[in-house]
């Protein structure tokens, strides 16, 4: 393991040239972001791990391009998701409160906690999106009261449905609240959209229909994201030699797979892309736990 | 009853079919935006490969982006100097922009709306994302 370590250590350093490198890591972040568009489970996730295991990149460089690539995915693919006409701009504001608050704690800790400490928390992280996309989620047909405090802040919606436009009620907005703000932490830590717990805190705590999360999700990503940019780009993390092949790379690869997401069937390949992450993130565990960075 | 609950939803369906008209218009801005800010990406990356493509890089060890990439001010100075990282960073610059441009167009379209409580919310958030790009070296 360690013989192997320092081979790419060395076949990097001697062999790889600048061209070289930019073209390597722009056809890594092309598949990336093609694949997290076409399953939906989003690119970022898996840039961190390609970066750190397979290039050897520094954590803290590795964690500022992903989050740049983060801003390009989702500010990219808006006007795709906002066609369907499902995001709550409202939810997706006044959730926004709560993410880059959370964004702002992230980034101002990731400085402050060791690099194989962060390896172990983006392991678990990785581990615990992958799962809750293979999840499958029964779901009931709400038809208690709407929270009086979802009605005050005006968050209950509509949907289109095949009959027309279908209104929805928003719950439990504290915990909801909560669970934004841990994601917003998350983010702003490892440098990654955490769409996965956004949609467990619409979804799950806020009983908010499956595709008004998702999209709502994408829509707050960007916003979550730029709030940790500035620290980043103040501590140094952003280098543009670096962001320059994974944001050209991210960027491109999610246009096509939003594409071709239209026309294919994606079930076979969200399993194995689901298995790549779960494998990475037993990787930056190990990696984490072995101090092995 | 009956007639107010009506009266209620429509107003609701009324309030969503405006927002998304917002919203269609704002994500075609985000669209030119990222696109312009991946063309200056590019155009700075031409320019940083071209004259020495044989180079070596090492992110094996973290140095920290050069102290005049580190800074919006700086940042500007030197793409306009015409250094090729200051071209690139300018571009990703951009790109950091573009969700804090939604969040701004945002507040026109609650104030249209005569929505004061988002438009304070929308502001808050502003607000958040303006202190991490312009003030968080006080914390850093």
């Amino acid at each position: 393991m360690k013989a192997i370590h320092n081979f790419l250590i060395q076949w990097h350093t001697v062999h790889l040239n600048v061209i070289e490198f930019t073209s390597l890591v722009w056809i890594g972040s092309l598949v990336a972001g093609f694949l997290g568009a076409l399953t939906g489970l989003g690119g970022g996730v898996v840039l961190v791990p390609l970066l750190t295991i397979f290039f050897k990149v520094d954590l803290h460089y590795a964690i500022g391009a992903s989050l740049v690539s983060v801003i390009a995915t989702s500010s990219g693919s808006a006007a795709a998701y906002v066609k369907e006409g499902f995001s709550n701009i409202r939810l997706g504001m006044f959730l926004e409160i709560a993410t880059t608050l959370g964004a702002l704690l992230g980034a101002f800790l990731t400085a402050h906690i060791p690099p194989s400490a962060l390896a172990v928390i983006f392991g678990l992280v990785l581990v615990y999106s992958a799962y809750v996309s293979r999840r499958t989620r029964p779901r009931t047909d709400d038809h208690r009261p709407p929270d009086p405090l979802a009605t005050k802040l005006r968050l209950n919606g509509t949907f289109p449905d095949t009959r027309g436009l279908r209104s929805y009620n928003v719950y439990r907005v504290p915990a909801g609240f909560s669970i934004m703000f841990g994601a917003g932490a998350l983010s702003g830590l490892l440098g990654i959209g955490s769409g996965a717990l956004k949609v467990v805190a619409m979804d799950q705590a806020m009983k908010i229909p499956f595709k008004v999360s998702t999209t709502t999700s994408n829509f707050m990503i960007g916003v979550t994201a730029a709030a940790s940019a500035g620290i980043y780009l103040s501590r140094g993390y952003i280098d543009p030699g670096l962001a320059m092949p994974v944001m050209l790379g991210v960027l491109t690869g999610s246009l096509i797979g939003t594409r071709v997401l239209v026309k294919t069937k994606t079930k076979s390949l969200r399993l194995v892309f689901s298995l790549v992450i779960v494998l990475l993130g037993i990787q930056m565990l190990i990696k984490g736990l072995t101090g092995n960075l | 009853m009956e007639i107010n609950r009506d009266l209620g939803i429509s107003l609701a369906k009324l309030q969503d079919w405006f927002d998304q008209r917002i919203e269609i218009v704002i994500a075609q801005l985000l669209r030119v935006g990222v696109m312009t800010a991946a063309c200056v990406v590019l155009a700075g990356a031409v320019l940083y490969l071209a004259p020495n493509p044989r180079a070596r890089v090492d992110y094996h060890t973290f140095h920290g982006a050069p102290e005049q990439l580190r800074t919006v001010d700086g940042v500007l100075h030197s793409a306009f100097a015409g250094q090729a990282a200051g071209i690139m960073q300018l571009g990703l610059l951009l790109l950091i922009a573009t969700p804090i441009a939604r969040v701004g167009f945002s507040i026109v379209g609650f104030s249209m709306e005569g929505d004061r409580m988002y438009v304070a919310f929308t502001l808050l958030v502003l607000a958040i994302l303006l202190y991490s790009l312009f003030g968080s070296f006080l914390i850093a």
